[in-house]
């Protein structure tokens, strides 16, 4: 008797997100405006999810979402575009005060509430963000005592348990066996891994038979595996315009009308229509036809 | 634009650079890191002069072996240090970064982070980012482009870095490892060594008068009897900026206009 074929996780950006109920806390991958999962953030954008809990390392996907007035929460390092230092819609979300809650922490931080969640710890200690006014913003962190000798008395980072984590990579199975091929999985695999099982999705720029994996880089590349991921979307140019290398850099000059839109009303509404008020084949169609 | 490499006509990018570069000199094998054009050109000129023991990065995810130029690509690699990695670095203290500063007071204490009350802010600007975690963990400095009293104030609106009068309310550990060396801006070096680790004006660049500083400082700074002007790049160091590092000026972009 020959085993079961291998199940196929291959779903779509929408049947991802219609998994998705409104408060839900969901964990975004990449690192400002690097290999952010774009595609899945737009499908976020047109369905009718609200009060979401967002933690980033923030770059376009945080701002799309605050323009859209998704955001309930944001739990974020920075939120940054990069080549264009500050985000304007997150910019304005925070100065006009329209994200209810709002928790910001050092950048290793929220590595470490993720790899708690991760971990299944309710916590994991660190020096990071004591003294600073991270614990001041945020008066519901608390500190441990060491219980050894030194009696250090340290910052306790609750762990970032998320409902849904969405990341982008560059190739994957359709397991979910996936492949960073750029310098960075930044950190990816934690945001996989501090969410609960079915909602885990994985968009990628191409989907390969398991065997051409070891073709494309070395078994370093292979971080993240199937039992990790509960989803796999084909999305070649998902990451658009952030960065996916090396299948492509970001889209400077369309980062730049994004962030000039973002300042005026007027050219917002415009930027709107154009990309992002039909399906992501007509997004990849406008943004190819400039 | 020069190619000219006499040290007469010495530009206020490249004596911010050397000063930066000063600023990692005896750290041995540890990665100095820059955030912005001259911090960064600081740690590679330190590393292709006098400390060359010194771990640089390309600004992404490699450690170089090279003397990369701003912009290059050609680059050798000795190491791979993607974002976590530099996580446990800083977290482990192998690492002096020199950082920029919204804000800045007296005892160090640094503000990235926003302008008006953190609620809700007048300028929300890119949040704590590192800063926390670096300043409690490893040695830090500042590179500020634009010294200002409205840079250099009294009270910063959100603490990113934490300052000497922060550490010292903290534990033994964090008192022995906490380090805010240097302050380098467009008119002068500061540092904290004074007895309560209060702001002092170390050197004025070329050109640059004791009461210019003060002037520019919305707070009462130390100033010293006899305050000496800041070095200038010796010739070696003046070649290896224009001719390696930085052949396409990009040291003088990242600072005010002269009035």
């Amino acid at each position: 008797m020959s085993p079961a074929a291998p199940r196929s996780k291959r779903t779509t950006e929408d049947e991802a997100v219609a998994t998705l109920a409104d408060g839900m806390t969901i964990g975004i991958g990449g690192w400002g405006s690097r290999r952010k999962p774009m595609s899945l953030v737009r499908a976020l954008l047109r369905s009718d999810v609200k009060d979401l809990t967002v933690v980033s390392y923030g770059g376009p996907d945080v701002g799309l979402l605050c323009a859209a007035g998704k955001v309930r929460k944001l739990v974020y390092g920075f939120v940054s575009l990069d080549s264009i230092a500050l985000e304007p819609h997150f910019r304005q979300a925070r100065q006009s005060g329209t994200i209810p809650e709002v928790v910001e922490y050092d950048e290793g931080m929220l590595q470490w509430g993720l790899y708690a969640a991760s971990l299944r710890l309710p916590f994991l200690p660190t020096r990071a963000g004591l003294g600073s006014d991270v614990v001041v913003n945020d008066p519901t962190l608390k500190t441990v005592r060491s219980p050894y000798a030194d009696g250090e008395e340290l910052l306790a980072v609750p762990a970032l348990t998320l409902d849904a984590a969405f990341v982008h990579l560059n190739r994957s199975d359709e397991r979910g066996n996936a492949q960073f091929l750029g310098p960075d999985l930044y950190f990816d695999d934690l945001f996989l891994a501090a969410a609960e099982p079915g909602r885990r999705f994985l968009s990628c720029e191409k989907v390969v038979p398991t065997a051409e994996l070891l073709e494309n880089g070395s078994f370093h590349t292979l971080k993240i595996n199937r039992s990790m991921v509960d989803g796999v979307i084909e999305a070649p140019n998902g990451a658009h315009f952030t960065n996916c290398q090396p299948d492509y850099e970001r889209d400077e000059a369309f980062q730049k009308e994004y962030a000039q839109a973002a300042g005026d009303p007027e050219a917002w509404k415009a930027f709107v229509d154009t990309y992002l008020s039909g399906s992501e084949a007509d997004y990849q169609k406008a943004v190819a036809s400039r | 634009m020069s190619d000219v490499t006499t040290s007469s006509d010495v530009t206020l990018g490249e004596i911010c650079v050397a000063a930066v570069a000063d600023t990692f000199r005896g750290d041995g094998e540890i990665f100095a890191s820059g955030m912005g054009t001259i911090p960064m050109l600081g740690a590679r000129l330190a590393r292709a002069t006098f400390e060359p023991d010194l771990l640089v990065s390309d600004g992404e995810a490699f450690f170089v072996a090279n003397d990369l130029p701003v912009g290059g690509t050609d680059k050798q690699v000795e190491g791979w240090i993607p974002f976590r990695s530099v996580f446990d670095t800083l977290w482990g203290g192998r690492r002096h970064v020199v950082m920029g500063a919204t804000q800045i007071d007296r005892y160090g204490n640094q503000n990235i982070a926003n302008i008006g009350p953190w609620a809700q802010p007048k300028a929300q600007l890119l949040g704590v980012r590192g800063a926390p975690g670096n300043t409690i963990n490893h040695t830090t400095s500042y590179f500020i482009g634009n010294h200002t009293s409205r840079c250099f104030v009294e009270k910063v609106d959100t603490v990113s870095g934490i300052g000497y009068d922060r550490a010292a309310e903290m534990g033994e550990w964090v008192k022995a490892h906490h380090e805010i060396r240097r302050v380098v801006t467009n008119l002068a070096v500061l540092d904290f060594a004074t007895p309560d680790h209060r702001m002092r004006l170390a050197s004025v660049h070329p050109g640059v008068t004791v009461d210019d500083v003060v002037a520019a400082t919305g707070f009462e700074l130390v100033v010293p009897d006899d305050v000496p002007t800041t070095r200038t790049p010796t010739d070696d160091e003046l070649r290896v900026l224009r001719e390696v590092l930085d052949p396409r000026s990009f040291r003088d972009r990242e600072l005010p206009k002269p009035a």
